[in-house]
């Protein structure tokens, strides 16, 4: 592991993260149920793939542009579990959009986490963008655009990856494959296996990565993003995972998806296999891992007890930042 | 100053802004080698070089939204769409991303760019090439909507939208681009945000138009013993209200005139607010003089489809005669 710049530090803060994102998801599920929290997108089981892109990258500095399923990769990217909260239950100080958007619409300026709308794929047109800024600016930055299979059929999709490759732009295509578009499955969703394949026609890298392994996530990721860098263009990145969760807290995967199917994946839990990992590696032991548990429930009570305390945005603000000038 | 044409007075603008601010970058199809198809963007690749000056792949939702990726990552996008019909590829991008980001993210993010496209008739070019879809736009809160009817009116107007941090659509009347030359300055002006223009005073009617129904209803009042007041609104949005409720105070009388479909046109909602504002002074009903409800024409229909000066004529007579 020496050459590829994964400290055993570094190893327990991704662990760290991957856990920190399933006790938040967890926390959000109790909140829907309870009523407080409008609507739940989980990112549980997507864990490895994002926490290990996340660490690939200068958090905080190259531009992410995530969708609805990247709880993990916006915390591993600074988001604190605060602002995750203030944004779920709507209140004003939600640095991601003051309680405007649905939960889940991750934006944030300072941490260089793009703003999203719901409709999936217009983020890689915008990643695009950013890419094609920082060519002009050469700032050095790379972006990277985090999408769902489903999101592949759109023509945005295709329209962001051909224009990225012609002009061999500082981007990232970052595929989180689980299988499913809600309940349409990606047999139904493209007549090829793999959405790394499609690559080949647009002129750039189709990678496919086992996304329940971060330290693969992160190694191919860290490989694309040096290769954006170095003005060689952008790769599409296919990390094979599976959600274990329904779509939304308003989903019931029981219509699509068998029992079995679900078991057989959660024996690969990314979470359960890393641990498993660094405890053999001797970077994890009983005493640190009961103290990063502590150190997480406190965190989330605290977030938890936070938001539902802060307020929700006054309704005489209805008019501001329609406009700013 | 010199003499230029409109599409000339939007070329000097683009050139004199990609000189003025290195953050400013053209994007389109066709802008850069080729100069664009009405030649508004001829030369600047040249100029600028390809980095500044980008040729698109043919594909209307990565051009804008590219430029809103661009915006909010701190360049000042000019995107070119060839003709306005051909934004339809591109709504989302238009509607619920660059007019939403600001709103959407409370103001930390923004998307300070500008869409221009050709748009309008009396060309010969049927159906989609000629669509005046401004009204989808006005209703689509975080837009500014703007359109010139003079080469003055282009330059300045151009200079305010790159400059201004909302997204702006930018259109422009082809009808227009060569028919007359004016004066437009070599250097340096803006024209403010929302300011209409009055193009002719009078007394009894007021006439409110954009784009490329200007010099027709100019025409109509030259020919007119009626006296009119003329109101060219630049900006549709947001509308110089001020403006256009001070002529119908004064004159009791309007016609709207556009050449958008009639249906839910803009003409509607200016209509609409003069009626809700200044219903004590009207001596008539508010009249409007538009396109058809159907899509473009054939060139054979054309120049009855549109507000001509006979139609124009004809509404202010039965106006004056309520």
């Amino acid at each position: 592991m020496a050459d590829n710049g994964l400290t055993p530090e570094l190893m327990k803060e991704m662990y760290y993260y991957m856990v920190l994102s399933r006790a938040v998801d967890d926390r959000m599920w109790i909140l829907n149920r309870q009523g407080k929290a409008p609507v739940v997108y989980s990112s549980n089981g997507h864990e490895a793939a994002q926490v290990g892109s996340a660490f690939a990258l200068n958090r905080g500095e190259d531009w992410i542009c995530p969708y609805y399923r990247d709880l993990a990769l916006v915390l591993a990217y600074g988001m604190s579990v605060r602002d995750v909260m203030l944004h779920l239950l709507g209140r004003a100080q939600d640095p991601n959009s003051g309680g405007r958007q649905m939960p889940a619409h991750w934006g944030h300026r300072q941490l260089h986490i793009l703003t999203g709308g719901s409709v999936v794929a217009t983020q890689d047109v915008h990643a695009t963008g950013l890419a094609l800024a920082s060519k002009v600016l050469k700032d050095g930055r790379v972006s990277v655009a985090y999408f769902g299979e489903g999101s592949t059929s759109q023509g945005e999709f295709h329209e962001a990856l051909n224009f990225a490759a012609v002009h061999k732009l500082p981007v990232i295509f970052f595929n989180e494959n689980n299988g499913y578009a809600i309940s349409v499955p990606a047999r139904k969703q493209m007549a090829v296996m793999d959405v790394a394949a499609r690559a080949a026609g647009y002129g750039m890298p189709g990678v496919i990565v086992d996304g329940n392994d971060p330290l693969k996530v992160y190694e191919v990721t860290r490989e694309a993003a040096e290769r954006a860098r170095s003005g060689d263009g952008p790769t599409l990145i296919e990390a094979k995972t599976y959600r274990f969760v329904p779509h939304s807290s308003d989903d019931d995967d029981r219509a699509y998806r068998s029992r079995e199917e679900v078991q057989e994946w959660k024996k690969r839990d990314p979470l359960v296999m890393f641990e498993q990992r660094l405890t053999e590696d001797g970077i994890l032991n009983d005493d640190n891992l009961t103290a990063m548990r502590q150190q997480i429930k406190d965190l989330v009570n605290d977030a938890t007890d936070f938001a539902e305390q802060a307020p929700l945005p006054d309704p005489g603000t209805l008019y501001a930042e329609v406009y700013g000038s | 100053m010199s003499q230029m044409t409109m599409v000339q007075a939007i070329n000097h603008a683009l050139r004199l802004e990609l000189g003025r601010n290195e953050r400013v970058l053209v994007l389109g199809e066709d802008v850069g080698r080729n100069g664009g198809v009405f030649r508004a963007t001829d030369g600047l690749m040249a100029a600028f070089g390809p980095d500044r000056v980008v040729d698109m792949p043919l594909a209307e939702s990565a051009i804008v939204g590219a430029a809103v990726g661009l915006a909010m990552g701190g360049m000042c996008p000019v995107a070119e769409i060839q003709f306005l019909g051909f934004i339809y590829e591109a709504m989302d991008q238009m509607a619920s991303q660059a007019a939403r980001v600001r709103f959407r993210s409370n103001g930390r993010f923004s998307a300070p760019l500008v869409v221009r496209a050709p748009f309008g008739g009396g060309v010969r070019t049927p159906e989609v090439h000629s669509d005046s879809l401004e009204a989808l736009f006005v209703h689509t809160p975080g837009l500014y909507v703007v359109m010139p009817s003079t080469p003055y009116d282009a330059k300045g107007l151009l200079l305010t939208a790159i400059r201004t941090p909302d997204p702006v659509l930018f259109l422009e009347p082809m009808a227009l681009y060569r028919s007359f030359r004016q004066e437009v300055p070599e250097g340096d002006y803006e024209i403010p945000l929302g300011a209409a223009r009055v193009v002719r005073a009078g007394t009894q009617l007021t006439l409110v138009g954009w784009g490329p129904v200007v010099p027709v209803m100019e025409e109509a009042a030259e020919r007119s013993a009626v006296s009119c007041d003329i109101i060219d609104l630049r900006w549709l949005s947001p509308i110089d209200w001020p403006c256009v409720l001070a002529s119908v105070e004064k004159t009791g009388r309007a016609v709207v005139v556009h050449e958008a479909v009639r249906t839910g046109g803009l003409g509607a909602e200016v209509a609409a607010t003069i009626q809700e504002r200044a219903f004590l002074s009207l001596e008539a009903p508010v009249m409007r003089v538009t396109g058809y409800d159907t899509p473009y024409p054939v060139p054979l229909l054309e120049d009855d489809w549109l507000p001509n000066l006979e139609r124009i004529r004809h509404a202010i007579k039965r106006t004056m005669e309520f």
